[in-house]
């Protein structure tokens, strides 16, 4: 079971609170953690990647267990303990003011 | 008619505002997507339960928004059913896709950049919504990049009309300060397919096809700061408008210069006439009279706000060339506010009812066709776009 944490806005038109769980195939990379997600919550496909070229959009980062993981390849592996559901995946927009 | 919905689509939200027929006290709701700017919403013609709107981010892009009970709630539409079993919305409706051509699987063309460079296409946001008159699921999207969509199963998937990008001009078009935004979309009632769009810093075209083949529709224009100020395309329309029992006639408010033509584009002349600047961004017509029009003047293109700090909209009930101000509720002292090119309205109720926003987030309104406005509502965040929907 992943743990996956969603920035305000998002938790918002996935309509959940607090973490989202996921069943991910072991070991979990940030592509199938990232498909899982999309494929539970269809309405944010295209929120966190691009639809056709599945780049991460650029005010979104990626970090587990203290480690950006945003710049790396889509079948990095996470941690142990993610994998685990000790620590969470997060999804993390740029703080910007306006 | 019951009464109106006008929609507001701001900065940080929309709200949609309420009224009986009489038009004297309004009901405020909202704001719907808290902290998301809303570009633009429409409600259909045709079901006044159904809108959509335009929801943008620069943090997760694009989505699109459907409500089937006049604004209470709303869904990303599609996936059949609107939420799992678990009760998680199943929409998916931001999937705005360029057309390629089949032989490259390239995009049809390229765009210039400001900097004079060619630049691909890319999609960033939908700056305007248009329902069909006739049927709640079809709805046109323009977008920045210049492009317009069709949806015809209500929002959900979305399809390029490729002819327009493809214009053999298209590689000519460049953005605006603002950005290259297809910002008007106008559907002749009397033609089923005849339709206006105008974009930014391309100008206006013309399809009587139902969007298979396009024409520049910009003869008559001029604009000095052009190489060529009477181009074909390259004009910065900021509005287009035209009267339902009179669509060959259109007016436009340019970047400088009030326009009108008579022959569907053929050909504009100038009507700008004793206006205190031809500079502004919103035009629309009264719901009941053609040769009554409106537009709100701003001091220039580099000031952004009415000339002498004085709110104004300007009237002409001749179709243009005699203008005159309409002041009685408008701040007429230290007032440095703007309205974007979408934020104003009519209804169609009698007296025709007038509606606009400000970047200051004040929404006014008249119930009798401009001669006296009333704020509705104050303090919202800057106001983007305004619509109005009748009610049964």
């Amino acid at each position: 079971m992943i743990r996956v944490v969603l920035p305000y806005h998002l938790r918002n038109m996935a309509m959940v609170e607090g973490d989202v769980t996921l069943d991910v195939d072991s070991p979990p990379t940030l592509r199938s953690v990232l498909d899982a997600l999309e494929d539970r919550f269809p309405v944010l496909r295209g929120t966190i990647r691009d639809h056709d070229t599945l780049r991460r959009r650029p005010f979104l980062r990626f970090f587990a267990c203290a480690k950006d993981y945003s710049l790396d390849p889509p079948e990095t592996p996470l941690p142990e303990p993610v994998a685990a559901g000790v620590e969470p995946f997060l999804i993390v927009g740029a703080i910007a003011g306006g | 008619m019951s009464g109106v919905r006008v929609l507001v689509g701001t900065r940080k939200g929309a709200f949609t505002l309420t009224a009986d027929g009489t038009r004297d006290r309004w009901e405020v709701s909202g704001p719907h997507f808290a902290g998301w700017e809303i570009y633009h919403l429409k409600g259909c013609a045709s079901d006044p339960n159904r809108i959509y709107a335009s929801q943008s981010s620069g943090w997760f892009g694009q989505v699109l928004q459907r409500s089937d009970d006049g604004g209470k709630t709303w869904t990303p539409p599609g996936g059949g059913v609107t939420k799992s079993p678990e009760g998680f919305p199943m929409g998916e409706s931001n999937r705005f896709v360029y057309d390629t051509s089949p032989e490259t699987g390239k995009p049809l063309t390229t765009h210039m950049w400001y900097d004079g460079t060619q630049h691909p296409w890319e999609f960033k946001r939908v700056w305007h919504l248009e329902p069909s008159l006739h049927d709640p699921d079809t709805v046109y999207a323009g977008v920045e990049d210049a492009a317009l969509f069709r949806s015809t199963d209500g929002g959900h998937t979305w399809h390029e009309l490729s002819g327009l990008r493809g214009h053999e001009s298209g590689p000519s078009w460049q953005p605006g300060a603002g950005g290259m935004g297809l910002h008007t979309i106008l559907l002749d009632p009397t033609r089923p397919n005849r339709i206006f769009v105008a974009i930014s810093a391309a100008g206006v075209f013309r399809t009587d096809d139902g969007g298979q083949t396009w024409t520049p529709a910009n003869r008559g224009l001029n604009s000095q700061f052009m190489p060529d100020p009477n181009a074909e395309v390259g004009h910065c329309v900021h509005r287009i408008a035209l009267h339902p029992s009179r669509p060959d006639t259109l007016y436009m408010q340019k970047h400088w210069d009030v326009m009108r033509t008579d022959d569907a584009g053929g050909n504009w002349r100038e009507v700008s006439g004793n206006l205190p600047s031809d500079f502004g961004f919103p035009i629309d017509v009264h719901a009941h009279e053609p040769e009554t029009v409106y537009v709100v003047p701003i001091k220039s293109d580099s000031e952004h706000y009415p000339p002498e700090g004085k709110l104004r909209v300007y009237r002409s009930k001749t179709g243009g060339g005699e203008w005159e101000p309409l002041t009685e509720g408008l701040p007429q002292r230290d007032c440095y506010v703007n309205v974007l090119r979408d934020a104003m309205c009519v209804d169609a109720l009698d007296p025709c009812g007038v509606y606009f926003g400000t970047t200051g987030g004040q929404v006014y309104g008249s119930r009798d066709g401009g001669d006296h406005w009333t704020p509705i509502v104050r303090d919202l965040p800057p106001v983007l776009s305004v619509e109005v929907q009748e009610l049964p």
